[in-house]
This record gives structure tokens, sequence and C-alpha cells, in this order.
């Protein structure tokens, strides 16, 4: 996969032995391949397009390191832009301020919310908090058996909500079910929802308004396409997120998503699931990101040897 | 749909005032496909048929130029295929299969409600016994459209649940059997190998079962789908695929490669979270909802 970027970035430049200096029009032809390249990897058309013309500005009358071809150099300026793109340094939570604190889980249907929650209270308890769950997901078949499930699994406490309940009613119990069960932050799960269904997306709306959860975050597949942008942007218009959570990066998706969403949503990727388990949750490497939606492992390795 | 919808008004209204096809009205056109998540291959090798035909001068005028393209699409949709027959075999084995999420679970219910509404008895098998509540999910299912269900305890081998189940499904006079399985991923070997146990252990039961492998996709998911389709493909044989999620923003054009390369008939189209949000696929309205 490398090598294919590579090794098309290298004919681009073939004919440019002993060049001092990118030239526009070498540059252009460039990175139409790496625009190809962000495609197959699923960056949004607009995003990709933007994201082109902002590189090629920057690597025009860039000195080619001398131990680099210009393929590399090319590579090596994508690969920084893309990086600091998605937000240079992973960023942690914030759950600042008197417990307890809110997070709330929200996204598509089937992203991957109610596991991430169990994965959550796993790391927050692992870090010393005392998280609990609170099922506010009173449609989907068994969401709630679901959430106590992974409760019990790592024997925290989960508010015993009904599907007969509302979940403005389950949200409004939180913070007394937190007190009483001694816990400092509140994982909220909301049912899966499309982010054109209006009626869904107002009651995320009020549940924001009774919870004031210092944390907002989009729970997102890392497979989705070219319409991961219509999606965060619509979430972000609703309720305001703070961060994201990519998902299913344990499979083989490049995860351009991962660009799309924080080109549209400007909101830092906090962490990425690497698996079905409730260990499977790692902090967020926009470096590493990067490699990925270019196709290449070991990019930096080869950055760095040049 | 939105922006899609701007992009489709945008490229009429270059049709319109155009006599003839030109290099700015294919890059519009290749925005369009490429955000349907067609992938780039794919959405080149449509725009090369076009170009050439404009060459040939089979096409020159513009206002036929997204018709062209939907029929491309549509010839490319309309995999020639053996219909879902299932009063082919009885019992008529369904083994539903996917990635984590895209909506196996839900929709074995829509269509065992769908079986029922033909007058068929369907039985539910609740062979994911890994995720959480993933048999309770399947029963609420059961329960709602009053269907037989075979489960076991949370953490029971898959194998043994689904060899249960043919045998309960012989004695009962079931007309077909939906198998649920876990989500997995497609990458993961171990997974795919207990898949093909499964699979081995349905044929040892009955030699001509399962009599189809439905693969779920996602209609939100990128060009991912095509990789899913390939191994999935090659660890079982697909019979045909379903897609879900249509319902919502993404065109899942992710299968226009997929059919091509695989040439895998799309049976069903999933378009919501209820019973009846089942419809069976056609091409050519999927091709003008994509242009
Ligand atoms: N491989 C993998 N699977 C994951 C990951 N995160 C979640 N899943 C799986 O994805 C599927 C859906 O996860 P859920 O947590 O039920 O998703 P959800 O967003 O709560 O779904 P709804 O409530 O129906 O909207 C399950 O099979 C999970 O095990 C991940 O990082 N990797
Ligand atoms: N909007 C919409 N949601 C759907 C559709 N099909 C399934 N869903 C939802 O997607 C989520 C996941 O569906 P499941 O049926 O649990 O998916 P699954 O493939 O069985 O998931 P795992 O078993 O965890 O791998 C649920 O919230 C479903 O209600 C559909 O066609 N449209
Ligand atoms: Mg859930
Ligand atoms: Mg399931």
């Amino acid at each position: 996969m490398f090598d294919s970027l590579s090794t098309k970035l290298q004919k681009v430049f073939r004919h440019l032995k002993g060049y001092g200096k990118l030239t526009e029009q070498n540059i252009q032809d460039a990175l139409r391949e790496v625009r190809l390249a962000l495609l197959e990897a699923d960056v949004h058309y607009k995003v990709a397009k933007d994201f082109i013309a902002k590189v090629a500005e920057r690597a025009v009358g860039q000195e080619v390191m001398r131990s680099l071809t210009p393929g590399q150099q090319v590579i090596k300026i994508v690969h920084e832009s893309l990086t600091e793109l998605m937000g240079g340094t992973a960023m942690p939570l914030d759950l600042s301020g008197k417990p307890p604190q809110g997070i709330m889980l929200v996204g598509l249907q089937g992203s991957g919310k109610t596991t991430t929650a169990g994965k959550l209270a796993r790391h927050l308890s692992k870090s010393g908090r005392k998280p609990c769950l609170i099922p506010a997901d009173v449609y989907r078949p068994a969401a709630i058996d679901q959430l106590i499930t992974l409760g019990r699994q790592l024997n925290i406490p989960v508010y015993a909500a009904s599907s007969r309940d509302k979940p403005e009613e389950i949200a409004a119990s939180a913070a007394a079910f937190a007190k009483e069960s001694q816990s400092d932050v509140m994982l909220v799960d909301t049912a899966g929802r499309l982010h054109i269904d209006t009626e869904l997306m107002d009651e995320l709306k009020r549940l924001k308004n009774i919870l004031h959860p210092k944390e907002i975050l989009l729970v997102a597949d890392a497979m989705t396409g070219q319409d991961a942008v219509q999606v965060a942007g619509a979430f972000h218009d609703a309720v305001g997120l703070t961060g994201v959570i990519l998902t299913k990066l344990d499979g083989d998706a490049r995860g351009g998503a991962a660009l799309s969403i924080k080109a549209v949503t400007g909101c830092p990727i906090k962490f990425v699931g690497v698996g079905e388990k409730l260990d499977a949750l790692e902090v967020f490497h926009p470096d590493r990101m990067s490699s990925r939606i270019l196709g290449m492992g070991d990019v930096l390795s080869i950055i760095e040897k040049a | 749909a939105k922006s899609r919808e701007r992009l489709a008004d945008r490229v009429d209204r270059l049709v319109l005032g155009k006599k003839h096809i030109d290099a700015e009205l294919i890059e519009d056109l290749e925005e369009i496909l490429v955000t349907a998540d067609l992938g780039v291959h794919t959405t080149q090798f449509l725009l090369d048929r076009v170009r050439e035909k404009v060459k040939r001068k089979e096409l020159q005028d513009p206002e036929r130029l997204r018709q062209a393209l939907r029929e491309e699409m549509e010839a490319i949709l309309s995999v020639q295929a053996p219909p879902m027959d299932p009063s082919r075999a009885k019992p008529f084995v369904i083994m539903m299969i996917g990635v984590n999420g895209v909506g196996k679970t839900t929709t074995i219910g829509k269509l065992a409600h769908r079986f029922r509404q033909d007058g068929l008895t369907p039985m539910l098998v609740a062979a994911d016994t890994f995720r959480a509540a993933a048999a309770e999910q399947l029963e609420r299912w059961a329960e709602r459209i009053q269907v037989p269900i075979v489960r076991q305890q949370s953490g029971a081998d898959p194998s043994a649940v689904v060899f249960d189940a043919l045998d309960a499904a012989m004695a009962r006079h079931v007309d077909v059997v939906l198998i649920d399985t876990a989500g997995r991923m497609h990458t993961k070997v171990n997974l795919m190998e207990e898949l093909k146990k499964l699979h081995r252990v349905i044929r040892r039961k009955l030699p001509e079962a399962p009599h189809e492998i439905l693969l779920v996709l996602d209609a939100t998911t990128g060009q991912n789908a095509v990789n899913q389709a390939r191994l999935f493909q090659d660890a079982l044989g697909i019979t045909g695929l379903i897609l879900t999620k249509l319902d919502g923003t993404a065109k899942g054009g992710v299968i226009v490669p997929i059919c091509q390369e695989l040439r895998l008939p799309v049976r069903y189209i999933g378009l919501g979270e209820a019973l009846d949000d089942l419809r069976p696929f056609d091409a050519a309205a999927f091709a003008r909802a994509v242009l």
C-alpha cells in the first residue's frame, strides 16, 4: 500500500533528478496522486480538495532535502499537514469541576456507543475515577440489557432504567443515582439515531439540557464513507460536540472519515476503539492516523531514516 | 442529501446551458459519484465509458449524460442470479453474516416478518453468543413477530447452538431457519475460522444448506465494504447482499464496485428500524437515487 503511493510518486518525479526545488507543476502532478489516495481512504471529496490546495501552497518552493527523493519529501509534507489537521497531539477528556460530571455518547445506529460506554467506564476506573453507566436508549431491543451486562462484567454501577421510561426521565434521575452509588462520572449511553431524524435529534438536545454534560462525544465508525461530513456536521450543529471517538479501527479501514469529521467539526478525536472487548480502547494518535489514511504503516520510520 | 441535491441541481443547470459534454461537466459528475461512495476506480470506469461514447458520437446531448450513467450503473447492479426461493428446501437455511453493527440482527427480524407474511414459519437462531445481550436482542424480535427462537447461554459455542437449532427446526417442520451470527471484522482470522466451522456444522447436518449466505453491508460504509465482501466471499462464498441504513443520507454507492468485482446480487435494502423497513432491491431506483 505504501508502495503504491510511493511508487506512483516516484514515477511522477522520475524526470526530476537533480532538481533543487519543487515547482508548482510537479507538485500538482504529485498531489493528484495523493488526492486519489485520500479519496480511496474515504476522505470526503471536498475535504480532500481543500487539503490538497493547502498542501500545494505549503510545498511549492520548499527545498528538497538532499537525502530525500522528491516523492518522499511530498509525502513528508502531506503527512505533517494531515497530522496537524487532526490535532497534532492527543487530547484528554475534560472532567474538571464539581462531580458528578457527565459524558454523553451520541451517534448513528451501530457505531459502537454502548460498547464504548463500557470501555470508557473501564478506562476511567483504571485512572482512579468512579464512573457509573446510564442507559438512555429505550428504543433498540435489549439496549439496556446490553449496558447492564457490560456494567456487571466491569463491576461498575448501572442505573436500572426500564425501556418503558422516557430518556428524559432517565437523564433526570442520573445525578441522584451517581450520588447514591458514589460515582463521580456519569457515562450516558444514548440511542443510535440518524442525523436527519429531527424528532430524535431534538431529544438529544433535551437530554443535553437536563444533563449539562461536560463532554458530548460523537462515536463514529472508522469505516464510514463520504457521508461522515454530513453526519458529524449535523450532530455538531444540534448538540455541540466536544470530541470524537473513532471505533472499529481494528479492521483494515483506512479511516479517512477521521479527517472529514475533524475538518467539519473542528473537534478533537480523543480515543479510538480497536476491538470488541472492553480493554480495546486507545488514546488517539494523529500521526499514526495520517500514516494509516495515506496507506503507509511505516511512513514515519521511512521519513526518519531519510 | 442536501449537498447531493445541490450538486445534482448544479449538474442540471450545467447540462441545460450546454450543447456539448465538456471537462467541467465530467468533473461535477465525478464529484457526485465519489461522494456517493462509488470509489475512485468505479467512478473512473463509468466516466471513461461515457467519454468513449462521446468520442464515438453515440452521446452528444448533455441531457442524455445522466441517463447514460444511470444505465451503466444499473447494468453493473443487475447481477444475474437465481432468486432467493425458500420453497426450494425445507427447512430453508439462511446465514446472516457481516462486520460489527451493520444490522444483521435487525435484518433477521425484518426478514422473518416478511416470511411470516408470506405464510411461512420462520425460526430464529441466536448464534451470536459473544456480544453483550445479543441473544436478548434477537429474543425481543422473536417476541415482536411471534416466531420461535433457539438460544443458549451467553458464551456458549455457536456451533452447538446451530446444531441443536437445526434438529429443532426439522422436528418442528419449520420452513425457514434464520441464523444470526456475531459481528466480526473480516480481517480477524480466528473469528473467520469460527464462522467457517459454523458453516461446516450446518453442512454436516443438512448437506444442501445453508441455502443462502447473506452478507449485510451498512450503506454508511465507504470503500472498506469492498474488502469486507472480498474476504467474507473467500471464507464462505456469499449468495447475496443486503444493504442497510439507506434511510439516512448515505447513498451506499460502494455496492457498485462490489457488484462489478464479485458479481453478487443485492437481495434487499434496509430503510429503517421498524419491522417492515425491508424492501427488495431495485437497481434502476438505486441508480436514480445516486445520480
Ligand atoms: N471490531 C470492533 N467492534 C466494535 C468496536 N466497538 C464496537 N464494536 C462492535 O460494534 C457493534 C455495535 O456496537 P454497539 O456498542 O452495540 O453500538 P451502538 O452504537 O451502541 O449501537 P446502537 O445502540 O444500536 O445504535 C457490536 O458488535 C460491538 O461489539 C471496535 O472498536 N472494534
Ligand atoms: N436507520 C436504520 N437503522 C438500522 C437499519 N438496520 C439496522 N439498524 C440499526 O442499526 C443498529 C445495529 O443493528 P443490529 O441489527 O444490532 O446490527 P448487527 O449487525 O446485528 O450488530 P452486531 O451483532 O453487534 O454485529 C441498531 O440500532 C438497529 O436498529 C436500517 O436499515 N436503518
Ligand atoms: Mg447502543
Ligand atoms: Mg447482531
